[in-house]
């Protein structure tokens, strides 16, 4: 029963969004303050309808209710109850949902907290909004339909994939998600600006929250997902290039590009045309990743129940979107004449860098991710693109960036020079090669990867404070200044920062890990690096709903004992699917890294050990860049904006 | 992350990546190995390196590229070795060649043509401020100087 209420509230949310997105377009159109005002109780019944649908799904997956065929394919009754709630998302329809969930959570609140935009504006807004919940609840409703039944329901079901079977599931897809949708924010603010004909300031104020939570999100949904990647799949690998985590990190790469021009639109009026662009690519470039997640076009490894019609359809939602907005687009650019005017040393270009070197990272990700498809298509060439081609066409651009990084964030706008913005960071700059000088020199290979690392890190992190410190002026009191200076500030030294420190730890870990594969006979210590291990014995048990072998490792250092640690090899039954769970010393220095493996016919048990230095710099750097962008989201700016909501406007009418 | 592959390649033998009695004795050759196996691509996984897979062909693969180098094959001619059977799939990363060579400079021409449109925007906004904002006209100039010489 619940489950066809649930199916029935999509339904209802499907007509709602339909209305949703004619009525307020064509109110804004004629002037119409009654047709406009049908937005906000629509957006908020239609979140409220979609909320609904999700809980009774989720309902579906708790109770373990095998009538419905989702929860067969995916469930199981034995499953611990997290993995029960998680895995309401951890499938193709399931994810569906909580996709169209957040578009319109995104949407209510632009309603919600909408009040100080123009009226003709957030009709738009949310016209655009809801066009969007349209095409895919439409697409859930008709191709891919979550409440579906079984005729004869089994006695229990097929249980979730063991991989997904983990905490990283609960919270990497809807962080993620809440990511790629709130792009879709930036998207209908940038399409209602385009009807509207108008992009000043003001918009700029507007869509920068929303594109900065956005990337908040897919900044900690990628970092999630990075971490999952490198404890549980037992290699310890962050980052595959794999079209799926590309798919994720194109979107990052232009949100990062639009939080930083809409920058220059707010303050100077400027890059306007650009920045709705690039608001129409990134959530374009979220689209094309739903494409390639579920239809199977090109072979990744985050595998969805894969089907050419979905494809088809998700093409087609793509298409609408893109195509109908860059018509917009090339029809009404030319319209946003800017304003602000610059010279060509100030903060207004250093941004522009900032754009062109983002925007073509992401353009050479795009192009090593479609070119398989490419070659074959157009040369008939069978041919795979994988990570030494994307280290090799990739790295060159970061490395571009962080070295500007921190002269383009001390120009002055309007008008700067380079020797005055150069001459508080010369000293750092000096310091920061000698740092990596050292690091050279003491290193015992001659790769040149972990030096230039740590001296970008030390160059953006020394930067970054710099750049603080000059904004405190001269004389008394400058700790006191430095408090009290706008969160904003805070928020890009601490976000540029945490990319200094991600730089880091990524060079330190691909420079200086250490492996070591061996038959480790029990009871016979052996070395690693500066570590002995040693294999104690290897206990079999019985998990919930798997059984184990687990291996009881001692980690030592001078003779010391730092850890145990306890690998382990699982079975899980009913998926009929083994997997191994790595036991991982956790250190700021290093990570200790221990997989163990099958018996040996001649006795023992093979042992893979890593000491990986640096690994968690890159999520802690992770951390400090959506901290940091935090920071600004709750700069006093936002805040004075949204107490001009309270002062005006009509108050919004309830949802019935 | 990577279910798939790990559906795939485990179901088809649940052994494991790199495993103890196929390294070599001889460090320096296994060091290659390595290396040459990171470039190769595991067939019947999907964007995995025979390195990191399970997979028994992958298996088969690594020892094929250790016995090459055993052999005394050069990196290059191990690497040949392997893609004139299994075709230039298995390159993970593709030899900048024919086509391919679009890929490769795809990067560096969109740099070129990114940058250069960058510059003219930034030129123009700047060209344009000079006459309007900055520059005295010869008239102001002559009025200043009378100014500051009084």
């Amino acid at each position: 029963m619940i489950t066809e209420l649930g199916h029935f509230a999509l339904i209802l949310a499907f007509l709602v969004a339909i209305v949703q997105t004619i009525v307020p377009l064509v109110g804004a159109q004629k002037r119409w303050t009654r047709w406009m005002a049908v937005a906000e109780p629509a957006a908020s019944a239609q979140f409220l309808l979609t909320a609904f649908a999700f809980a009774a799904l989720t309902w579906a997956f708790i109770t373990s209710d095998f009538s419905l065929r989702l929860v067969v394919l995916n469930s199981h009754s034995a499953k611990p109850l997290l993995y029960k709630i998680s895995g309401t998302w951890g499938n193709h329809e399931g994810s569906m949902l909580l996709w169209v969930l957040i578009v319109t959570l995104f949407g209510a609140m632009a309603a919600w907290f909408g009040g100080n935009l123009p009226p003709t504006l957030r009709a738009r807004v949310l016209a655009v909004q809801s066009a969007i919940a349209v095409a895919f609840m439409a697409f859930i409703l008709f191709t891919s339909n979550p409440f579906a039944r079984l005729a004869l329901p089994p006695f229990d079901g097929q249980d979730l994939n063991p991989l997904l079977q983990d905490p990283g599931l609960a919270f990497h897809p809807p962080f993620l998600y809440l990511g790629y949708v709130g792009l879709s924010m930036a998207f209908s603010f940038a399409v209602a600006a385009l009807i509207e004909g108008r992009v000043d300031a003001a918009w700029g104020r507007w869509v920068r929250p929303w594109t900065l939570a956005a990337w908040i999100f897919l900044t900690i949904g990628i970092a999630l997902g990075s971490w999952w990647a490198y404890y549980e799949l037992g290699w310890g690998g962050f980052w595959f290039w794999d079209p799926v985590e590309n798919a994720s990190f194109m979107p990052w790469l232009l949100a990062a590009a639009l939080l930083h021009s809409a920058i220059v639109v707010e303050k100077r009026e400027s890059l306007k045309s650009w920045t709705i662009l690039l608001a129409i690519l990134a959530f374009g470039f979220s689209l094309i990743g739903t494409f390639i997640v579920r239809s199977g076009l090109l072979t990744s490894v985050h595998a969805f129940a894969n089907d050419p019609e979905r494809g088809v359809f998700i093409l087609m939602i793509l298409g609408f979107f893109m195509g109908g907005a860059l018509v917009l687009f090339a029809l009404r650019a030319g319209t946003m004449e800017a304003k602000g005017i610059f010279g060509v040393v100030s903060r207004e270009s250093a941004l522009v860098t900032n754009n062109v070197l983002l925007a073509v990272s992401c353009f050479v990700v795009f192009v090593g991710t479609m070119w398989p498809l490419v070659a074959e298509m157009f040369f008939d060439r069978k041919l795979s693109v994988g990570p030494p081609f994307f280290n090799m066409a990739f790295t060159p651009f970061m490395l571009i960036l962080g070295l500007v990084l921190p002269v383009g964030a001390m120009l002055p706008w309007k008008r700067g020079q380079l020797t005055r913005a150069m001459a508080p960071l010369k000293y750092v700059f000096v310091l920061s090669l000698a740092i990596g000088g050292l690091v050279w020199a003491m290193q015992t290979d001659r790769s040149l990867l972990g030096p230039i690392g740590v001296f970008l890190a030390a160059w953006l992190i020394m930067g970054s404070v710099v750049d603080l410190m000059s904004r405190t002026g001269r004389g008394g009191d400058r700790m006191g200044r430095l408090l009290r200076l706008p969160r904003a500030d805070w928020g890009k030294t601490v976000a540029h920062s945490g990319l200094g420190i991600t730089m880091m730890g990524v060079a330190g870990l691909t420079a200086w890990q250490q492996e070591d594969i061996r038959v480790a006979q029990i009871g016979e210590p052996f070395d690693v690096g500066a570590y002995t291990l040693t294999l104690n014995g290897v206990e079999e048990f019985e998990g919930p709903n798997y059984l184990s072998t687990m291996g009881l490792i001692t980690l030592a250092r001078d003779g010391r004992e730092i850890a145990q640690l306890r690998p382990e090899k699982r079975i899980y039954p009913v998926a009929q699917m083994p997997t191994t769970e790595a036991a991982i010393d956790y250190d700021l220095a290093r990570d200790v890294y221990v997989v163990i493996g099958d018996p040996q016919d001649a006795g023992g048990w093979a042992v893979r050990t890593y000491i990986k230095p640096l690994t968690n710099w890159i999520w802690i750097g992770c951390g400090l860049m959506a901290l940091g962008g935090l920071l600004s989201l709750s700069d006093r700016r936002f805040r004075v904006a949204a107490g001009a909501r309270k002062s005006g406007g009509p108050m919004p009418v309830p949802a019935e | 992350m990577k279910r798939l592959v790990m559906i795939l390649c485990l179901l088809a033998a649940p052994v494991w990546a790199v495993e103890p009695n196929e390294v070599l004795s001889d460090p320096a050759l296994e060091a290659r190995a390595r290396e040459i196996s990171k470039g190769l691509r595991c067939l019947v996984c999907q964007n995995e390196s025979i390195d990191e897979s399970n997979a028994s062909l992958a298996k088969d693969l690594r020892v094929l590229v250790r016995e090459r180098l055993v052999a005394g094959d050069s990196n290059r001619e191990t690497v040949d070795f392997i893609v004139e059977r299994y075709g230039e799939y298995v390159l993970l990363n593709p030899r900048a060649s024919g086509s391919t060579l679009l890929l490769w400079a795809a990067g560096p021409l969109m740099l070129l043509v990114a940058g250069g449109v960058g510059l003219a925007y930034v030129r123009k906004r700047s060209g344009a401020a000079a006459p309007q904002e900055d520059a005295l006209s010869a008239d102001e100039e002559a009025r200043l100087r009378r100014i500051l010489d009084e």
